[in-house]
């Protein structure tokens, strides 16, 4: 962990991605590993499918809720354009960048006039190091649904340590946090996203 | 189980959890709100937690009566609490300045959110109400603090008899963070309201006797209370010359600014800000020579140092609004590069950097809007239909209000809760046109009625859409008048819309159902042309509601597809499902997405149908 011993983590997508969740359950699973934790996020307008950003710090002792610009560890995105949003936090020295890099916007009535191309290029400019991948088309092999990207990710980022807890606190957490009704669904999400990142 | 009621020593809380975590360690017995973000989560919590613990609680119709009838209970001796959003504070002040002078034990929880994430009406610092109305402040900085002053709160209101103010800010309400548990304490059940309680004496005498009282109150509580409390506190009292004064979560930025620099600063932080603490803010300023004041979001610490400075150290450069922003919330940036320029240092690195190159990045934002399905997006289509896109529109607060953005911009002004029809009615007054009003339903039994009122009885010339989709859904599903279940789930009579308009002599009344277009148009049309004031209340449940309902029951929310493709289809895109979609010419419908409505079956029947 840089930065006297405080992690920096930011997670970025749009409302109805499942956002609030992600940062709930991984800032859970910073206590149940015996960290100091915040967890910022927002409520109400930005839920309604706009642009949401959630910050969770975790180390020693942690002050700020809020990541000062430039200095977040990791940056998890689940959509690219959001990803970019947030590279306000980006460190071209240290922030990793893992980002699902589908383009969609919900509410768009047709996804044209968009360069994401040019949107990749422009997040890799503001990291040390940046990782793509497809969440959706994986995730698609598995479940019924194209949901759940948020469980991908994080499983995907716990796997490949870029997230430093231990994949057993973050189970813990989903199992507490879940609807049971959605657990066994999360699970298969996690298993296939964790194979994916061994293979990756 | 909910994590207010886990029986551990310590738990992830939000503020706003945190607040009631710390009501029940001292017994809460009452608690009232109107529902407000970034406030909600405080009436949220206790909807679902009151009743296992024999605490009363409601949702009240707006906040001035949620004030009110919290008052009630702390004149009868139990321990009350009202919780509201900024705005929810400006409705009930009516009520609050006297009930200050009423020795009424309340506390008062207010949510102010810099930044405006969830407020379109203004940014607000409602510390400026401690001013005006004498009443003791706190500022809590992270959710144990939220859950410690509440605690604290409760013990100055019942020992000063007087209510006190709990001030919060987005990212108290709205951060999750660690908080140590003490013990549940039982709750009262039954108060007893002592007649001989003077609270009715009259005439401007008692009324001037009452506002001495207060002040006196006030002097007290300052010798007391600020002498001894440790929520103002020094830290680092050393010998540099550069001095912080913060209060709320600004103090934690302040910390990491000061960590980041590596020179331990001395801190004033404040946390009981009104009556100001000026003993120790005359110790901690004394020796300085330059103080750095950090708070959300008006200048208001900064104006108090200001005064106390003039006697004791004249000479002090203080630096405040100057230096950051009186406009949107803290950042801890702001805070490190104000800090940075007093006392000459570089910026790091990756600040540096980061400020250059995003600042060249355009990146689009994304618009929130309605979800698929929302009954408010067929009651736009239909009025859109009836009567075209040129007629005055009046929004009002509530999801509805993205009906002022693309593709409907069905909303020339959007001002308050409730201030659509009294707007209107003026407009219609002044220039002889008829305007048409969209109020939600939770709105208008909030502060829409004496205003409905209002039009019948100076004979006003608008028409009022009511959208009635049975709950308050913006700020996260609570029952309202029109619901028929209570903030404790119990069962109550269910207003209907239409009966409380007929009583207030309305009239031309329509009832439509929004999820039937084509007899919705005509009647909406029949509507307008009335002469006079008439009102149409547009039947359709939040569909976001329904889809949980649906899936609660373990039913699959209905899916519907184009089968036919035609050019007319692009009439869609003004419709603005975000379900529905183009690609590469073809018109779709996303079945993720889809919420299945059938309101673009209603519109294209024969290019859409139900998928099977
Ligand atoms: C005085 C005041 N109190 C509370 C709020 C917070 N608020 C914003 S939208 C809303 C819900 C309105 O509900 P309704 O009119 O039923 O519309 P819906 O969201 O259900 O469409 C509330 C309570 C506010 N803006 N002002
Ligand atoms: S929450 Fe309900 S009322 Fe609000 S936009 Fe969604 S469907 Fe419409
Ligand atoms: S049925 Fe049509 S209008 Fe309703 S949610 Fe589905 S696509 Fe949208």
């Amino acid at each position: 962990m840089s930065n006297k011993n405080t992690f920096n983590l930011i997670i970025a997508g749009y409302g109805g991605q499942g956002v609030l969740t992600m940062a709930k359950i991984i800032a859970y699973a910073a206590m149940f590993a015996g960290y100091d934790v915040k967890q910022a996020e927002l409520h109400g307008l930005a839920q309604r499918g706009g642009s949401l950003i959630c910050q969770v710090r975790f180390g020693k002792k942690v002050y700020s809720p809020l990541i000062r610009q430039g200095n977040a560890d990791l940056i998890i995105g689940l959509e690219i354009l959001e990803t970019l949003h947030a590279c306000y936090y980006a460190d071209k020295n240290k922030t990793i960048i893992l980002a699902n890099s589908e383009f969609y916007n919900p509410y768009l009535f047709e996804q044209k006039g968009i360069d994401s191309q040019k949107i990749i290029k422009d997040i890799k400019s503001f990291g040390l190091k940046t990782e793509l991948i497809s969440a959706s088309k994986i995730i698609k092999k598995v479940i019924k649904d194209t949901a759940m990207i948020n469980t991908f990710m994080t499983s995907y980022a716990v796997e490949k340590k870029l997230l430093p807890i231990r994949e057993k606190f973050i189970l813990q957490a989903m199992k507490e946090k879940f609807r049971k009704i959605f657990w066994e669904d999360n699970l298969k999400v996690f298993q296939i996203a964790k194979l994916t990142a061994k293979n990756k | 189980m909910d994590p207010v009621l886990k029986n551990t020593k310590k738990e992830l809380l939000l503020g706003n959890e945190a607040i009631v975590r710390g009501a029940l360690e001292v017994g809460l017995s009452f608690a009232t709100t109107y529902p407000g973000t970034p406030a909600s989560e405080v009436g949220n919590v206790l909807a679902k937690i009151a009743k296992k613990l024999g605490i009363y609680f409601e949702f009240s119709t707006n906040e001035k009566v949620a004030l009110e009838t919290a008052a009630g209970a702390a004149f009868s001796g139990l321990p009350a609490m009202v919780s509201l959003k900024h705005y929810g504070l400006n409705v009930a002040l009516d009520s609050l300045l006297p009930l200050i002078y009423l020795e009424c034990p309340l506390v008062v929880v207010v949510a102010d959110d810099p930044g405006s994430w969830s407020s379109i009406q203004t940014e607000q610092d409602s510390r400026w109400i401690s001013r005006l109305g004498h009443l003791p402040t706190l500022e809590p900085s992270d959710s144990q603090e939220a859950k410690e002053m509440t605690k604290y709160a409760f013990k100055l209101t019942k020992k000063y008899k007087i209510p006190v103010l709990i001030r919060l800010t987005t990212r108290v309400c709205h951060t999750r963070s660690l908080v140590k548990y003490g013990k549940i304490f039982p709750t009262k059940k039954k108060g007893n309201f002592y007649k001989t309680k003077n609270l009715s004496a009259t005439g401007s005498l008692p009324t001037i006797e009452r506002h001495k009282n207060l002040l006196s109150k006030i002097k007290e509580i300052e010798k007391s209370e600020l002498l001894k409390t440790k929520l103002n506190k020094i830290f680092k009292d050393n010998s540099n010359k550069v001095g912080i004064i913060a209060s709320g979560v600004s103090y934690y930025y302040a910390k990491e600014a000061i960590n980041e620099i590596g020179i331990n600063l001395p801190i004033l932080k404040i946390g009981f800000s009104y009556p100001f603490p000026k003993d120790i803010t005359k110790k901690f300023i004394k020796n300085l020579e330059k103080v750095l004041i950090v708070e959300e979001t008006d200048a208001i610490i900064e104006y108090e140092i200001r005064q106390i400075a003039k006697n004791v150290n004249p000479k002090l450069k203080i630096y405040g609004k100057d230096l950051l922003p009186q406009i949107g919330e803290m950042r801890p940036e702001y805070v490190l590069v104000a800090l940075s320029k007093i006392l000459n240092k570089s910026l790091p690195k990756n600040l540096v950097n980061n400020q250059k190159y995003f600042k060249l990045q355009k990146i689009e934002k994304r618009l929130p809007n309605l979800c698929p399905g929302c009954p408010h997006r067929a009651t736009f289509w239909i009025v859109k239909k009836a009567l075209g896109k040129n007629k005055i529109f009046a929004g009002d607060i509530g999801c509805y209000l993205l009906g002022a953005l693309p593709p409907y911009k069905m909303a020339d002004y959007i001002v308050a809760m409730g201030a659509s029809v009294g707007l209107s009615h003026g407009v219609s007054k002044s220039t002889g046109k008829k305007p048409v009003i969209f109020i939600g339903d939770s709105t208008f039994f909030h502060a829409g009625i004496p205003a409905l009122i209002n039009t019948v009885f100076n004979k006003s010339d608008v028409l009022i859409i009511i959208l009635d989709n049975r709950i308050t859904a913006m700020t996260g599903h609570q029952p309202h008048p029109g619901t028929g279940i209570t903030g404790l789930g119990e069962k109550t009579k269910a207003l209907k819309i239409e009966e409380v308009v007929q009583s207030c002599g309305v009239d031309s009344v329509e009832v439509i159902n929004v999820y039937n277009i084509n007899e919705s148009i005509v009647k909406v049309k029949k509507a307008y042309q009335k002469k006079g004031i008439s009102v149409v209340v547009a039947k359709g449940e939040c569909r976001l509601l329904t889809v949980r309902k649906l899936a609660r029951i373990g039913v699959r929310t209905p899916k519907f597809e184009i089968f036919r493709q035609s050019p007319n289809l692009e009439i869609l895109k003004d419709f603005g499902c975000p379900a529905i979609r183009k690609h590469k010419g073809k018109y779709y419908i996303d079945e993720n997405v889809c919420w299945g409505c059938g309101v673009c079956r209603q519109i294209f029947p024969k290019n859409i149908r139900l998928k099977k």
